[in-house]
């Protein structure tokens, strides 16, 4: 990989270097395209994330890209400081997933993109006023009470194009024509796993286009996570991707302990990748559950339920609740394992082969269940990394995405186990890569479970956590692909901004591209095997 | 045969009624008695088999299933009967009010009619036409127009795809029936429920038709199963799909019906094929064993047709918890491109059994 | 008026002021034998069939999965059949947090219902905004949008919670009459009168 000054100052000699954990770069918007552009060129192919920001003179996005292949990291900031009206240039033409992102940015900010296709409202309704993630946000009530009435549904949408002569015009863009057959998936529909919307249009039973409606379990955690101190801010973390909680606090632990500079123990380190892989057994478990549901199988949910319940009863037991646990603190765990968890543990990686065994027969090897998977929903590896797809959906169209593999971080690049990669990118590829991670899952357990350390299972942090001035990413290999925290403090006891940036966005993103022409059937199955969580998407 | 023959009870009170009232006060009367007698079958069929699938389900599905209500959870369909006739029935604005009502009672009225035929137990039958089959198979397809107007009045997207799916699925599917009965009325040479059942007396059909009759009972019980939108061709009510498929917009007894005609129709559809090939209301009868089959014979012949069915119904309901759905295009490819050209070459070959002698 | 219910001792259930209120109310203003008696056996079947409608938004959602599953397993006590259409289904758990995009979807769901409806908010989002009340998004407990007859605090409440949650349910229901008395249409128009709709149309024209 060349260095990143010599690729950027090339096309943008203007670019300040600063720095940071990871290479960090100012670029002017003017050369921002170019600058992608030529990161993207040079191997810089995944944009892990958008983080938009208000740093009270400028607001802007921070992008951090990766090289899809050995994980090198770049990361860029791009600001202005126009605040009545601030633009930036979009990168949606170069990277799929930032459509999404920056709609999200125009949401919290009201930064609008120039050249993006599509800038619509995302989380909140269209008649909400204001942009909350920007610092002078009025908060009262009055101005955006809990409306009742419907929402108008916007079927025309605004883009902004840039002239040749660098002026920028406003456009109005149809998102569906009014003779379309639209059928709402969601919010409130079973197979969307929670309150998605799917505005489809139909032409029968084949789907013609999705237009994804998010925000109906937005609960504003970012903005939450400003008003508290560090280690408030951890059980926010359970609630978002629910089924991986553990990891998500390890993710926001992890950030703040890189900037504390704190070192965790060992033994505290372990229990983590523990209580990580257990969590991971029991959301597949789910999947494998809530999927075959999804497609008719009503009794695989059952058999899922029955051994995620054993897992349940062990975390229960060290950590004391069944799903929202808080239990990583800054410097290590809230409490040391209980007695019988490794006893437990052992019993559970005893059953566990037999079991997987059964739901192969009962599921896996049906000729319908089959058919209805196999060469549907195809995501090539190449929208894969333009979709940011990462995770157990983006290793089954052959990327080698695995954070656990590609940084390791804790423990993990002392383990010894297998990232599944498989390369069918179909639905039936995607759904095997899951139950085949549980079987490495299992095998990081086993090696684990004897060799749990003596010592203390939490580092002595300070009584009041102030964060040093600067800002951190941090990311972790979650249930559902990559999980990654943005933390940027000013030296307060209170973060500045956070950034929770889930992969559940992009899985739910890339459902659009990938359905076209196939059935309503599909959309199911297809919305099933990526797994999305909704309140990861929403936050 | 030593079956109580339960005509000698019908023609004594018929002769009875005759003695001291006019004919056509008999007829009345007698019809009265019938459809009251029916309504009661109906509804406790009904209740007895949502509370049969969900004990079984539970079974597959390592739980136990309704046990509170009564003993044994016994109760619970009762419970969920008096629950579901107070419902409120929601006038739903913009639909065709008379579609929308008219929908369940055709769907309930389908079913209905069919039990009308069915032998139920020896001289146990309303009506014994000599094309019983034939009316059967008629009458138990004015479901789907039940289904499709519900989904067309409704004034929803949900139920009109429901309704557009059902329609596709019921009208392909009647076919590979109507296919596999004419393989087992070809065996028998005749069409009259009575005759069918009486011919099975030494030996069931599906013994006596041995391989295309076993072939002709696979393809009836799939496409029984798909005719009864069971999974895993539930397709019209695909839960994960279409929230409630056509019936989304129902609610109060109006949904109970559909509930209730799903719960009937897996009966009759079992009630057929237990017709068909295994013998009726006939007890199982081993040729050359005469005492075996004289201590069959003591069992009520109505005990055998219910059992047999509910036995059979069993092997549906088994399917419905095992399978995943399959998607519209694989539906109607089964039926098409599989299980018709299938049946027809099965027909030939009955044909050729039957015309060389080769059946018991 | 004594109120059964199998598996679980009345005096587990005397913490509960409400019901108990109610029932006095109920024993004071006296009724017809007949019409009691006709009450209580629909009360029963109502008690013991309540339908949840498959609605979940957030954590609290995989516990209600969990309630349905073999180790809880509530089709135990008649509430197997969870139905996808409003239109079918008697009560909601309100399984998550509502924020202000989904009040009115929320809203409109409530109202789908076919009477007699029961709300149930579960956990601390759907009581009073859980931990999520400062937030600018997130609807201040649903009892602000519709009438609710069980709070289950809990974030997520265990499925034990839930089920005494769903137990005090079909004890209220079984205190209620159906013919005349004691009914909750009174509450709930009074509760519509204060916390009114605002009609599409007429936002419209501001």
């Amino acid at each position: 990989m060349a260095d990143i000054k010599e690729i950027i100052g090339k096309v943008c000699p203007d670019a300040i270097f600063e720095e940071n954990e990871k290479p960090f770069a100012v670029v002017p918007d003017r050369d921002w395209h170019k600058v992608a552009e030529a990161l993207k060129q040079s191997g810089y192919d995944w944009l892990n994330a958008v983080v938009g920001e208000d740093w009270g003179d400028e607001m802007g996005c921070i992008y951090y890209m990766s090289s899809s292949s050995d994980g090198a990291e770049v990361s860029v900031k791009v600001a202005t400081a126009d605040r009545e009206n601030p633009m930036l240039h979009s990168v949606s033409d170069l990277w799929d997933c930032a459509r999404l992102e920056e709609r999200e940015v125009f949401d919290f900010f009201g930064i609008k993109f120039i050249n993006h296709p599509d800038m619509r409202r995302f989380y909140l309704r269209n008649d909400w006023v204001g942009y909350p993630l920007r610092k002078d946000y009025d908060e009262n009530p009055d101005i955006n009470p809990v409306r009742l009435y419907h929402e108008q549904p916007d079927d025309v949408s605004v883009t902004y194009k840039e002239e040749a002569d660098g002026s920028v015009k406003e456009e109005k863009v149809q998102v569906f024509a009014p003779e379309e057959f639209v059928v709402n998936i969601g919010p409130q529909h079973p197979a969307t796993h929670g309150v998605l919307r799917f505005r489809t249009s139909l032409n029968g039973e084949e789907i013609k286009k999705i237009d994804l409606v998010c925000g109906y379990i937005h609960r504003g955690i970012e903005k939450l996570c400003e008003k508290l101190t560090y280690p408030q801010c951890i059980h926010f973390f359970d609630r978002q991707d629910y089924f991986s909680a553990l990891m998500n606090e390890h993710c926001f632990c992890m950030c703040v302990e890189k900037a504390l500079g704190l070192e965790v123990p060992r033994r505290a380190q372990v229990i983590r990748v523990m209580m990580d892989e257990l969590s991971r057994i029991a959301s597949h478990l789910l999947f494998f559950g809530t999927y075959c549901m999804d497609l008719g199988a009503t009794t695989a949910l059952f058999y899922g339920i029955r051994e995620r319940e054993t897992i349940l009863d062990i975390l229960e037991e060290t950590c004391g609740a069944r799903m929202t646990f808080n239990y990583n603190v800054v410097g290590g765990v809230r409490e040391d394992i209980h007695p019988n968890f490794v006893k437990r543990v052992k019993d559970f990686i005893a059953i566990m082969p037999s079991r997987l065994k059964e739901y192969h027969t009962l599921v896996t090897g049906n000729v319908i269940f089959k058919n209805r998977l196999k060469g549907v929903g195809i995501l090539s590896r190449k929208d894969a990394i333009s979709y940011g797809v990462a995770g157990p959906s983006g290793r089954a169209s052959g990327w080698a995405c695995d954070v656990r593999k590609l940084k390791p971080y804790s423990i993990y690049g002392e383990l010894d186990f297998d990232e599944v990669v498989m390369d069918g990118c179909d639905s039936f590829d995607r759904y095997l890569v899951r139950m085949k991670e549980i079987e490495q899952s299992l095998r990081i357990l086993e090696q684990l479970v004897d060799n749990i350390p003596d010592g203390d299972y939490c580092a002595k942090a300070p009584k009041i956590i102030k964060l040093p001035a600067g800002h951190w990413f941090q990311e972790v290999e979650a249930c559902r692909g990559v999980f990654g925290v943005y933390i940027d403090s000013k030296g307060d006891k209170t973060p500045y901004r956070v950034k929770i940036n889930g992969t559940c966005l992009r899985l739910a993103g890339v459902v659009d591209h990938i359905t076209r022409g196939s059935k309503i059937a599909d959309l199911i199955t297809i919305g099933g095997s990526m797994d999305y969580v909704v309140p990861d998407i929403d936050r | 045969m030593n079956t109580f023959d339960f005509s000698i009870v019908t023609t004594w009170f018929d002769n009875l009624l005759n003695g001291v009232m006019p004919l056509w006060l008999t007829t009345v009367i007698e019809c009265l008695l019938i459809g009251v007698g029916l309504i009661l079958v109906y509804a406790l069929l009904a209740l007895f088999y949502i509370y049969y699938e969900r004990k079984l389900c539970g079974a597959f599905q390592c739980r136990l299933g309704p046990n509170r209500v009564g003993p044994f959870g016994l109760l619970q369909s009762f419970a969920d009967m008096f629950k579901i006739l107070i419902k409120e029935l929601i006038p739903i604005n913009n639909i065709d009010k008379f579609l929308f009502g008219l929908a369940p009672y055709l769907v309930i009225a389908s079913s209905f009619t069919a039990f009308a035929v069915l032998p139920w137990g020896r001289g146990l039958q309303i009506i014994d036409f000599n094309i019983g089959v034939f009316f059967l198979i008629a009458v138990s397809s004015i479901g789907v127009l039940g289904i499709l107007l519900a989904g067309w009045s409704s004034n929803n997207k949900f139920t009109l795809i429901g309704a557009l799916r059902s329609g596709a699925q019921m009208v392909s599917y009647e076919l590979s029936i109507g296919l596999s009965v004419m393989t087992i009325v070809l065996l028998a040479g005749t069409m009259s429920v009575t005759e069918l059942v009486e011919g099975q007396e030494h030996l069931w059909y599906i013994f006596q038709g041995h391989i295309p009759a076993i072939i002709a009972f696979l393809i009836y019980i799939v496409a029984g199963t798909a005719e009864t939108n069971r999974g895993p061709f539930d397709l019209p009510e695909a839960e994960s799909e279409l929230t409630a498929g056509y019936h989304t917009e129902y609610s109060g007894i109006h949904f109970g019906y559909f509930y209730l005609a799903e719960y009937l129709n897996l009966f009759i559809v079992s009630g057929v094929a237990t017709l068909l090939f295994f013998g009726g209301w006939m007890p199982l009868h081993i040729p050359g064993c005469e005492g075996f089959n004289n201590v069959m014979d003591y069992i009520p012949s109505v005990v055998w047709f219910v059992g047999k069915a509910i036995i059979l119904s069993a092997v549906i309901i088994w399917f419905k918890w095992t399978f995943p759905r399959l998607r519209i295009d694989q539906l109607l490819a089964f039926e098409w491109k599989y299980l018709l050209p299938f049946n027809l070459v099965n027909l030939v070959l009955m044909l050729i059994v039957v015309a060389f002698g080769w059946h018991f | 008026m004594e109120v059964k219910i199998k598996g679980m001792k009345k005096e587990d259930f005397k913490d509960n002021e409400y019901i108990d209120k109610l029932v006095d109310e109920l024993k004071q203003s006296g009724q017809n034998v007949v019409v009691g008696k006709l009450d209580q056996l629909i009360n029963w079947g109502r008690s013991n069939s309540l339908w949840p409608l498959t609605f979940a938004t957030s954590c609290c959602g995989i516990e209600f999965i969990c309630l349905g599953c073999a180790r809880y397993d509530m089709a135990r006590f008649g509430f197997e059949v969870a139905r996808s259409s409003p239109r079918q289904a008697d009560f909601m758990m309100v399984a998550g947090t509502i924020v202000h995009r989904m009040a009115p979807v929320f809203r409109r769901l409530y109202e789908q219902l076919a009477e007699p409806k029961y709300v149930i908010a579960v956990g601390g989002c759907a009581v009073s905004g859980g931990p999520f009340r400062k937030s600018y998004h997130v609807v201040k407990g649903i009892d602000t949008v519709v009438p609710v007859d069980v709070y289950i605090p809990g974030c997520p409440p265990r499925p034990e919670a839930m089920f005494y949650g769903m137990m005090q349910l079909q004890r209220k229901v079984k205190v209620e009459r159906f013919f005349g008395g004691v009914n909750r249409k009174k509450t709930r128009e009074d509760f519509f009168k204060e916390n009114p709709l605002i009609a599409e149309e007429e936002h419209v024209k501001e």
